[in-house]
Parts: C-alpha cells; sequence; structure tokens
C-alpha cells in the first residue's frame, strides 16, 4: 500500500517536471556539454574527424590570426564591463539613490529612465547607427550649438567606435540597474538611516556607511548581470559596426568574433566548428568564473541585518 | 525619509537639489528626444531629414507608413514575432508553472539538485551555445521553421519562471492543498484549481520579465530563420536596414514600427513592467 502511494507520487512529480527539464536539457545542458565535447576534436566542416585534445584552446590562443583576434575582440570586452560597471552602474546608483529620496518628479524620472530598457538592442543600434553618421543627428546638433569643430565619425573612427557603442548601450539600460538600487534602498529600514541622520551624518556619510552596505545584495546581481552581458555583447556591434568589428576590427568582441568562426570565417571562409567551440568553452568559463568571484568578493561584505 | 525636500532645505542643499534636478532634467531630454526625433523623421522627406534633423514635419503623411508596412513586408515580420512569442510565452508558462509545483510542494530526494539545474540556465549564456543548438535544431529537422526558435525561446523562458513561480509557491500554506486531498482531488487539479489561481499575479510578473526579450530577441532569429517570410520584426528590421541604407525616411519609419509599440503598451502598464522587471532580480 505504502509502495504504491509513493510510486504514484513519484508519477505525479514526473508528470509535472518532465516538460521543463525535457526542453532545458535538450536546449541549454546537452549543448553546453557538446560544446566541451566539439571542442576536443578537429572538424571538416560541418563534419567531425580526429581527437585533437587541447589543440583547438593552443591555436586559438598561440596562433595566427586567432591569438590577435582573439585577444583584441577580449580586449574590447573587457572595455565594455570597465565602462558598465563605472559609467552606467554608477550614475543607476546615483540615481536609484536620488529616486528613493522622493525628490520632485522622482516618479515620472522613474517611469522615464525605463522607457528603452524594453527597447530591442538591434532597434536601439540601428537607430544610434543613422543619429551617430558623420551626416547624422548628433554632428547636426554639434554644428548647431557651434561645436562643430568636435563633429567626428563616430563609428568610423578606431578611436571612438567602441566607446560610441558602449555609451549607447548605456543609455538604453541605465534605468535597469536605477530601478533595482531604487528598490533596494527603500527596503533599507528607515530605523537605520533615521537614526544616523539625528546623529548629524551628512548625505555623503549616511550613504557611505548605512546605505550602501545594506545593498551589497543587489550590488552582487548587477554585477554578474554585466559580467554576462559583458562577455556576451553581440546585437550592438552587429547592428552598428557589422559582423567584421568595423573599422578595422576595433569593435570586434568575443560574440561577433564566435559568430564569425561558427558561420563565416577568420581563417578559410568556412565554417571552424572545433575553434568556434573552443571560443564558446571560454566564454562559458569566464562568465561562470567571474560570475563566481563577485558573488565570493561582495558576499564577503555583506551585512546582516 | 525625504532629506531632499527643497522647502526646508539649508541653502547649500538647495544648490545641490537644484544641481541634482539638473541632471534628471537633462537624462529626460537625452531619453526622450531621440525618440521624439526619430517619430518626426518618419513624416518627413529623405531630403528634409537631410537639411532639416531638427524641425518638425510639414504634415503627419503616413505614406512611410503604408510603403513599409505593405510593400515591405513589416506586417508579415510583426505578426511573425507575435505569433512566435505568444506561443512561446504560453509554454513557458505551462511547463514553468509545472515544474515549480512539482519542485516547491512536493518533498523528494534530488529535490535541490533539480531545481538547481533548473537556475544553472539563468547563469549560461546560451549565445555561446549556438553551434550545438545548430546540430540540435538540424537533427529534429526544424531548421528554417518556426518550432526552432520557439523551442530555443521556451528554453530561454523556463529558467526564470521556475525561479519566479517555486519561490512564490512555497510561500502558500501547505493545509490548502491537504484539505483538497482529503477532499479527494487529483493532483492535477490541486495544481490547476488551487495552486495556479493564487499564483495569478506572480504569473503576470514572469509573462511581462519574458515577453519583452523574447520579443526583441535578435540572434537565435537570426540564425535559425533564413525565409523572408519567417522573419521576426528585428531580424527583418536588419535586411530592410541593409537594403535601403540610402533611404532615411523608410529607415527612421521601420525603426518607429519596431519601438513604437513597446512605448505604447509601456505607457499603459508601467507599473506592471516595473514590478515585472524587477522582480527576478530583487528579493
Amino acid at each position: 500500500m505504502r509502495t504504491k502511494k509513493r510510486l504514484k507520487k513519484a508519477g505525479w512529480i514526473a508528470f509535472f517536471v518532465t516538460p521543463a527539464l525535457g526542453v532545458v536539457f535538450a536546449f541549454i545542458l546537452l549543448p553546453l556539454f557538446m560544446s566541451l565535447f566539439n571542442s576536443l576534436f578537429s572538424w571538416n566542416q560541418l563534419i567531425r574527424s580526429d581527437y585533437t585534445g587541447f589543440r583547438n584552446f593552443e591555436r586559438l590562443f598561440f596562433t595566427y590570426p586567432y591569438q590577435e583576434r582573439f585577444f583584441n575582440a577580449l580586449g574590447n570586452n573587457v572595455k565594455w564591463f570597465v565602462l558598465t560597471m563605472i559609467v552606467q552602474n554608477g550614475a543607476g546608483l546615483l540615481f536609484g539613490y536620488v529616486l528613493s529620496k522622493g525628490i520632485a518628479g522622482s516618479s515620472i524620472y522613474r517611469r522615464i529612465f525605463f522607457i528603452p530598457v524594453l527597447f530591442s538592442i538591434a532597434a536601439v543600434g540601428f537607430l544610434w547607427g543613422l543619429y551617430l553618421r558623420p551626416n547624422g543627428m548628433v554632428n547636426a546638433l554639434l554644428q548647431l550649438t557651434g561645436l562643430g569643430e568636435y563633429a567626428s565619425a563616430w563609428l568610423g573612427n578606431a578611436s571612438t567606435a567602441t566607446y560610441s557603442i558602449i555609451i549607447v548601450n548605456i543609455w538604453r539600460w541605465v534605468g535597469f540597474p536605477s530601478l533595482v538600487f531604487l528598490t533596494a534602498i527603500n527596503s533599507v529600514p528607515s530605523e537605520c538611516t533615521e537614526a544616523a541622520y539625528l546623529d548629524g551624518s551628512s548625505e555623503w556619510q549616511m550613504f557611505r556607511h548605512i546605505v550602501f552596505p545594506l545593498i551589497i545584495p543587489s550590488v552582487t546581481i548587477i554585477t554578474i548581470l554585466t559580467v554576462i552581458g559583458s562577455l556576451n555583447v553581440f546585437e550592438q556591434v552587429y547592428t552598428m559596426a557589422g559582423l567584421d568589428g568595423a573599422p578595422n576590427y576595433a569593435t570586434d568582441t568575443i560574440g561577433t568574433l564566435f559568430y564569425r568562426t561558427a558561420f563565416g570565417s577568420v581563417d578559410s571562409g568556412a565554417p571552424e566548428i572545433g575553434i568556434g567551440s573552443a571560443v564558446a568553452v571560454v566564454i562559458y568559463v569566464m562568465t561562470f568564473g567571474i560570475s563566481l568571484f563577485s558573488i565570493m568578493v561582495t558576499r564577503s561584505r555583506e551585512v546582516e541585518m | 525619509m525625504n532629506t531632499m525636500r527643497f522647502r526646508y532645505a539649508s541653502l547649500e542643499k538647495k544648490a545641490f537639489i537644484i544641481f541634482i534636478q539638473i541632471i534628471m532634467i537633462g537624462y529626460v531630454v537625452l531619453i526622450l528626444y531621440p525618440l521624439f526625433n526619430m517619430i518626426m523623421s518618419s513624416f518627413k522627406s529623405t531630403r528634409d531629414i537631410m537639411r532639416f534633423p531638427f524641425s518638425l514635419p510639414k504634415a503627419f503623411d503616413f505614406s512611410n507608413y503604408v510603403s513599409a508596412w505593405v510593400d515591405k513586408g513589416f506586417s508579415g515580420y510583426f505578426l511573425n514575432s507575435l505569433y512566435y512569442t505568444l506561443v512561446s510565452m504560453a509554454f513557458v508558462v505551462l511547463f514553468g508553472s509545472m515544474a515549480a509545483f512539482g519542485v516547491s510542494r512536493y518533498i523528494f530526494k534530488g529535490n535541490t539538485l533539480l531545481y538547481m539545474l533548473f537556475l544553472s540556465g539563468i547563469m549560461l549564456p546560451l549565445k555561446a551555445a549556438v553551434i550545438p543548438l545548430f546540430q540540435i535544431i538540424k537533427g529534429f529537422g526544424i531548421m528554417d521553421s518556426p518550432l526552432s526558435v520557439i523551442f530555443i525561446f521556451i528554453a530561454m523562458g523556463i529558467p526564470s519562471t521556475v525561479f519566479i513561480l517555486s519561490g512564490f509557491m512555497k510561500t502558500i500554506p501547505a493545509a490548502l492543498e491537504q484539505a483538497a486531498r482529503i477532499d479527494g482531488a487529483s493532483e492535477l487539479r490541486i495544481y490547476s484549481q488551487i495552486v495556479m489561481p493564487i499564483c495569478m499575479p506572480s504569473v503576470a510578473l514572469v509573462v511581462i520579465y519574458n515577453a519583452v526579450p523574447i520579443w526583441n530577441e535578435f540572434f537565435f532569429p537570426l540564425v535559425f530563420l533564413q525565409k523572408d517570410r519567417l522573419k521576426t520584426l528585428p531580424v527583418g528590421l536588419s535586411s530592410f536596414i541593409g537594403q535601403h541604407s540610402t533611404n532615411w525616411a523608410l529607415l527612421f519609419t521601420g525603426l518607429s514600427i519596431a519601438i513604437v509599440p513597446m512605448l505604447l503598451m509601456y505607457l499603459f502598464m508601467s507599473k506592471y513592467f516595473i514590478k515585472g522587471m524587477t522582480a527576478g532580480a530583487v528579493k
């Protein structure tokens, strides 16, 4: 009787869990292991040939042209991460803090800042691609305000292209960290801030010593999302600079490099499944590793309430 | 504690508040003006956009819209996006809520492991898996078919759905379903008629949290859908931009068609959107 009941329960659990588990297994977990597997073989176009151990990784890290392309792209991903952390998340923290203070117009600001978050990266990329052209709106505005000498081919110039794309992406996304930090700051118990206020702490002291330590969990979340986002940049570069990361690979990222190796090519004009899978494994390892690292760093600074 | 109320502030603080207000208003302009300019440009001719980029259109002439929507196939792209989003969201909610029910309402060995398995899907960048996904989708024989992106969208949505819904389901008192069990209700009935109705607010959050990225998704439809009649709005936009790179009037019209629906929906539902987008990120 008991075993029958237990079997029945197991049957129901299987019934509820299997469809979702099947999809997650087939389209998330299986691809992960297949990437690992694929990266250990040499490939003749789409046909797997010999087991080669870590040969694909060696080629990626140490031989021409992969080495040059890979580290160039990685350097750009680092720029994405650093600039996004400082400018976007810094502004997000400032906006979140100011909005939590009930400054006049807060609820309108909050709604408007969040608008671009809902737009597709592709549409935003194309729109700003138009505005940033040499004869586009940005330069026209500079001319109009007498700053014409600063007008530039923002996306055509190797020194400004990556930064322009990053700033467009910050324009689109800054509302998200703002909102997350706003929610976190609002949940800081008012006894904590009130006590500090009565002690005569300044606004900055209050933020630095009371509010910030209490919102570290949301800082962790935003940091991890920034890590994942920065390593997976693709659409932004594709829509504003093209698959090759024009001009002359100045805007290339791991994402666009990965796409070219997997579908077009870096070297021979044919898909390179082996190297492509190696790039994928590198993306996986870095995403997971750096996320874990940032969890550990911020966890150690978390305060118990 | 509103320490930034203007009226009672010291002089120094007043200056600070004005400074902050300038930043906030400046950023509002930085967000709204490019959108305003985009919509205005969609009513202008390419010549006028070039010569007077900041002027208002002479008249609200919808010929650019007719041209993009009818002749350039935007109606098709729009319907495709709608179709893929609706179908995949239906399965995300169904499969995701069933799994959340299984993981959160039963105690069994491997319960936590299963939960972690679903969660790991949030941390794994699916884009990096495009080569094996290509092999898998080829294996299923669904290349260049709507099913390819629908399956991937379902997989994209399930992890966060299980996470949000199982978190909510854990807070529902067990006594409720025990009573139903004694009354002889089947497990399926408990799921569909007792637990799910209580979960509806969280289901709304799940829908918003997942429908926006699915509607906007660019990468997978780009890779897996080659036929023009299957393309989604963001991908259709990209082929359109490639073909008409000198016709700025049409480009701005295409962009407006891609962006304005989201803008309108947001204006009507901003309260839910804001709740929905933070629900997954903050406890």
